[in-house]
């Protein structure tokens, strides 16, 4: 086995537009457990605009904070750009454990640093803990979701991606102290690819909702969506879709839970005219409570539902929504 | 222009069995097909091909049975097929079936465009694609949603990724992953499945790639990773109170649970 040569955990604080993505503060919280149980330092690393406020990681329980900055290469996502600066900073460092926030960026990037690294890298891990032999365990799903594996790593660093939503944040305390080591970003760029634009910045984060409500092909046009995005709104959550609703084009790909879409996992998850393909299922069964609303009683829906409305969305979305607005007018007058 | 598609053979999801006392998966009454999203990826290529003239090679790393998949995808219009076939292949994980894929296609030479689905559905990481290309050295242009345009020098594609979608133009040697989106894949025809069954499927083995690659980085000993354990969870089990025939009593319960969980939207 090797020495103690690699020590400390590192977390990859993904950001956009200078924003920070909440998992890596999710990452923080669950880093400073394993950090503890290994008693070593809890790292973060962010690349992006040298006026970043990456005090807020320090402020999450970061000893030190790494800033690779630059003014602009940062701000389009460049996989191979931001490997080579990952990888530079962990062979120099050398931590024994990195953790990466299992977002689209995330999974899409870890596996090309792990891969210079010459280490292993396991996908999507739900738990982390560590072993008596002081290792990390990483819990992920296998079999579109049917199985948990329990993987550890022979090489250091060990890595995973994490999902998002797994873990409690970090606390936010302002007297926490750390050390913030600014970096200048290494700068060969990436001559093959080129990111022309983003083409969409429609601003939905269904995955960040408390409460989603979705639509199956129960809704046949734009004009029967409203009755769910009053719904949604009545509710302070956004609107889901099923993936046969995305593809008649009446909601973008942004609204699609599922396997191959978000996967969600609110308070509440209202499931409105959704049979339940499994591919649904598998993007929002770990919900808080989940209401399905469905004229057929056989739908698959309802063997995961808390609540199983067996009627038509028709009629009873209109009546919810009435009996809402009757509520907080009560509440209002009181 | 060579584009190489990059396949697994997985078991039918549907029907493999999970066994919770044991923890074990049995895959004996579930058939195996293409990875769905491999069926994507190879339809990506055949396009690109049908208008560049482009040579299309499949490549798949698994048990001698495997060779079904790639006359499959002879039969939808590949032009061959390599098999990765060696039991010390067997216990791979990410990094051994990444670095065994590359070495492959290493030895394959000359290629411009490597296609793959963006994960398995037994699998499941969606790792060994960007994995491929970070030990390649080249490029990658993962969660491909659809491809805008294309030449024998560059493809133009849409890119589902960091919270957005962005439109990428990437020259080749270039990897991309793509989404289920991307296309709708063809069905074998006539012509081709006669192709295939006469064809000749390159089968590889450990001996094959051995000036390319070690043995000691394949199969288990080239995988850094190792399963220690597997739980089959139970199905979460859910309350499941059912409502029928009376909306208003449900519409009523609804609003306690809403009330109860604070998600009233008090703005309105």
């Amino acid at each position: 086995m090797e020495e103690k040569e690699y020590t400390g955990v590192l977390v990859f604080a993904e950001q956009k537009k200078g924003d920070i993505h909440k998992v890596a503060y999710e990452l923080l919280g669950k880093g400073k457990t394993l950090a503890d149980k290994l008693n070593c330092s809890l790292m973060a690393v962010v690349l992006g605009h040298p006026d970043i406020n990456v005090k807020e990681l320090v402020y999450r329980g970061a000893d030190k904070v790494y800033h690779i900055e630059d003014e602009m290469i940062f701000s389009v996502p460049d996989e191979v750009v931001y490997a080579e600066n990952l990888v530079e900073l962990i062979k120099d460092i050398k931590p024994e454990i990195c953790l990466f926030g299992a977002t689209t960026f995330g999974r899409s990037l870890a596996p090309r640093v792990a891969a210079v690294l010459e280490t292993g890298l396991t996908a999507d891990c739900t738990d982390l803990s560590i072993d008596d032999d002081m290792k990390l365990i990483q819990i992920r799903p296998a079999f579109s979701e049917n199985i948990l594996a329990h993987i550890k790593s022979d090489n250091y660093p060990q890595m995973a991606t994490v999902r998002y939503k797994e873990f409690d944040e970090a606390d936010r305390d302002e007297t926490n102290t750390g050390e913030i080591i600014k970096i200048n970003a290494l700068k060969s760029g990436n001559s093959l690819v080129e990111v022309i634009e983003e083409i969409s910045n429609e601003n939905i984060n269904i995955a960040d909702a408390d409460v989603v409500v979705s639509a199956g092909v129960g809704i046949k046009s734009t004009e029967d969506l409203k009755m769910i995005q009053e719904l949604a709104l009545l509710l302070g959550g956004e609107v889901g879709a099923s993936r046969a609703l995305v593809e008649t084009g009446i909601l973008s790909k942004s609204h699609q839970v599922g396997y191959s879409g978000n996967r969600v996992k609110p308070k509440i998850y209202i499931a409105c005219g959704i049979s339940g393909a499994p591919q649904h299922l598998a993007g929002m069964k770990e919900s808080g409570i989940i209401i399905a609303i469905n004229n057929d009683p056989s739908a698959p829906i309802f063997k995961v539902a808390d609540y199983s409305i067996v009627g038509d969305i028709y009629k009873i979305i209109p009546e919810l929504i009435e009996t809402i607005k009757n509520e907080e007018l009560r509440v209002k007058n009181y | 222009m060579t584009i190489i598609v990059l396949i697994k053979q997985v078991p039918d999801m549907e029907k493999v069995k999970f066994d919770r006392e044991k923890g074990r998966i049995d895959r004996s009454s579930a058939g195996t097909e293409i990875n769905p999203f491999d069926l994507n990826a190879l339809e990506a290529a055949l396009v690109i091909a049908e208008k560049t003239g482009a040579k299309v090679a499949a490549v798949s790393m698994g048990p001698p049975q495997a060779e079904e998949s790639l006359r499959e995808a002879i039969a939808r219009g590949a032009d061959e097929g390599i098999l990765l076939s060696d039991a010390k292949f067997g216990g791979s994980d990410v990094k051994a079936t990444s670095s065994l894929l590359s070495a492959a296609i290493r030895k394959i030479g000359s290629y411009d465009l490597i296609i793959a689905g963006i994960q398995t559905v037994d699998g499941d990481t969606g790792q060994v694609g960007p994995e491929v290309a970070g030990i390649l050295n080249i490029p990658h242009i993962s969660n491909v949603e659809s491809i805008r345009d294309f030449t024998e020098e560059s493809i133009e594609v849409v890119s589902n990724v960091w919270e957005g979608q962005y439109l990428k133009r990437g020259k080749y040697p270039l990897l991309m992953t793509v989404t289920k989106d991307v296309n709708v894949p063809r069905l074998p025809n006539f012509k081709n499945k006669m192709k295939a069954r006469k064809a000749e499927i390159t089968k590889w083995d450990c001996s094959d790639l051995k000036e390319i690659i070690d043995e000691s980085r394949l199969g288990v000993k080239g995988s850094p990773t190792k399963v220690k354990k597997i739980e089959v969870p139970a199905q979460s089990q859910r309350e499941g109170k059912i409502f029928k025939d009376s909306s208003s009593e449900a519409v009523l319960e609804m609003l306690d649970v809403f009330k109860k969980s604070r998600v009233l939207n008090k703005e309105v």
